[in-house]
């Protein structure tokens, strides 16, 4: 007697056993983790694990007559990350000892590296990712080294400046571009659901647990884990995330026995980590473990060029989907994309072109066509250096305020850190405190601080 | 009053949003009871056409199965509600419509 789900949930394929009705009756975890489905399998129809082309367009299953062997044919699923992935299918039913057809037993491949031969790599990409600035190509350059080793990667950059494109470019070039890619976004679970969310639980962990679950680390197995909001995951987190950094073992809840993994790890995020370990929020010695590589991509105000790239391609992706013809933007509203300073970045320049080509009537962009806050942007005076020198200079200094110190302690700790950034000079350190000469007197009295 | 829109696929929730021929759009009241339904049929599948449909009937939130991320985020752009990873059959989508269900739970209603 062979105990079959541990063997199938080491394979390198997606595998599916359901009954004849096509309800589940085993789902493995390569399957799992190309799906994302994340529910107890049992009795679910197979159509709502896949989500595929064949179960709309005629399942594969039922079109045979029940004597033929197997037959494969290739179609895509949506998985639950939203994203369309092409697969070969191989369906085979499955007969018990009298010859009665009981089931099927589907093979599922992930056949999208085999579509895409190679990673598109050229001078003005790389993967998905568009740019010919300096500083993509910089990052082209990088990348292609990172993805050949196997340590971890920290990418930074402001919002919407392809963080995941980036993460998802490394995996596709690395040796494990055959294993699972699984995402997850560390600020979108609640706190309660995350630990099993990552870590996996055994059945009878906590109330609602009512069979094993694998967490994403163990879905990953073989593939690469990508931690997007790193800097939202919880302190507690921090800690069993820096364990398996460790000894690349996972500690599932309820379970005491740890699992090897094999994973690599890339995270991301648009905070500075520095800062938040400065503040107590985020582990250093995690930021270490993390910081092996480190990729900060550059806002797109800094890509000089790829704007009109970029213009370009979002251009020609939305006529198609929209069936419009829009070919160029006129002089004015292109003055106006070039004076916005873009905070949302790509993914905003994308969603601004994709409003313009929704209403555009002709083939050509006017200023009455982009967002009314674009058309209505007014860059920030510039401070002449009259203003700025009448200004007092403030720039308070960050003390090391522990959540019970009291405001005087906390006064007492920004004067001292103002008169040591001053060497002693007390004009300059009332200036950093955007107080008076005689007031920062006084309070260093009060203080006993002289 | 909402306005509610379920891709079909046979008497169950479609599974793949672009793929879908058939539709069902139903009406709920303050008290999330449906007070009417009817089934479109649509020319061809088509995920840009079923999106522009759910912008011409005014429709309040989409409950579907599996749907692409261009689509989400564009219904989503457009104050569209969607329930995705909703699965099951149409009549439990709509006993489910009763407990004003929030988006981001993969749900088997017939469980």
């Amino acid at each position: 007697m062979v105990n079959l789900p541990p063997f199938l949930d080491e394979l390198p394929i997606g595998i599916l056993v359901t009954g004849l009705d096509r309800r589940a009756v085993l789902v493995n975890r390569y399957l799992r983790a190309l799906t994302g489905f994340g529910q107890p399998a049992g009795g679910i129809p197979c159509k709502y694990i896949l989500r595929g082309s064949r179960c709309v367009d005629g399942c594969t299953a039922q079109s045979q007559s029940g004597e033929e062997g197997a037959c494969s044919c290739e179609a895509n699923i949506i998985s639950r990350d939203r994203k369309k992935i092409a697969i070969r299918s191989t369906i085979s039913p499955i007969f018990d000892s009298s010859g009665n057809k009981i089931g099927y037993l589907e093979a599922i491949e992930d056949i999208r590296l085999m579509e895409r031969q190679d990673l598109p790599v050229g001078k003005f990409f790389f993967g998905d990712i568009i740019g010919d600035s300096v500083a993509m190509q910089q990052i082209y350059r990088v990348l292609a080294t990172i993805a050949q080793t196997d340590s971890s990667v920290l990418i930074t950059g402001q919002t919407g400046t392809g963080k995941d494109y980036i993460a998802e470019a490394v995996h596709n070039a690395s040796q494990r571009a055959k294993g699972p890619f699984i995402k997850v976004n560390c600020g979108a679970l609640p706190e309660n659901l995350m630990e099993s969310e990552l870590f996996g639980h055994l059945k009878g962990a906590f109330t609602g647990a009512v069979e094993n679950k694998p967490g994403r680390f163990r879905l990953a197995h073989t593939g690469t884990l990508y931690l997007t909001e790193i800097g939202d995951l919880p302190v507690n987190l921090q800690v069993k995330l820096l364990s398996f950094l460790d000894d690349r073992i996972i500690y599932p809840l309820g379970g005491s026995r740890g699992q090897h993994v094999d994973v690599r790890l890339i995270a991301a995020t648009h905070r500075d980590l520095e800062e938040m370990v400065r503040k107590g929020q985020f582990r250093e010695d995690l930021l270490f473990r993390l910081n092996v590589v480190r990729m900060h991509l550059p806002p797109l105000m800094e890509r000089g060029n790829d704007l009109y790239m970029l213009l370009d391609y979002f251009l020609s992706t939305f006529n198609k989907r929209f069936k419009k013809k829009v070919r160029q933007l006129d002089e004015k509203s292109l003055r106006a994309l070039l004076a916005y300073p873009f905070p949302g970045n790509v993914r905003e320049l994308r969603n601004i072109v994709e409003y313009a080509v929704n209403f555009c009537e002709g083939d050509t962009i006017l200023l009455e066509h982009l967002p009314r806050y674009i058309s209505s942007y007014r860059a920030p005076k510039k401070e002449t250096e009259r203003e700025k020198s009448a200004k007092p200079v403030v720039e308070t200094p960050e003390p090391p305020i522990s959540p019970d110190a009291s405001w005087a302690d906390t006064e007492k700790h920004m004067i001292m850190n103002a008169m040591m950034r001053s060497r002693g000079n007390r004009t300059k350190a009332a200036q950093y405190l955007g107080m008076g000469r005689s007031t920062l007197w006084r309070k260093m009295k009060a203080h006993n601080m002289m | 009053m909402e306005k509610i829109l379920i891709p079909l696929l046979d008497d169950d929730i479609a599974p793949r949003f672009d793929l879908v021929q058939e539709v069902a759009i139903v009406m709920v009241n303050g008290d999330r009871e449906v007070i009417e339904r009817k089934i479109l049929v649509l020319a061809e599948a088509s995920a840009e056409n079923l999106c522009q449909l759910i912008l011409n009937e005014k429709v309040d939130t989409v409950i579907c199965c599996g749907i692409e991320e261009e689509y989400y985020q564009y219904l989503i752009w457009k104050k569209v509600k969607v329930l995705d990873f909703l699965t099951g059959s149409f009549e439990a989508a709509l006993a489910h419509l009763g407990k004003n269900p929030e988006p981001g739970l993969e749900i088997f209603l017939d469980a």
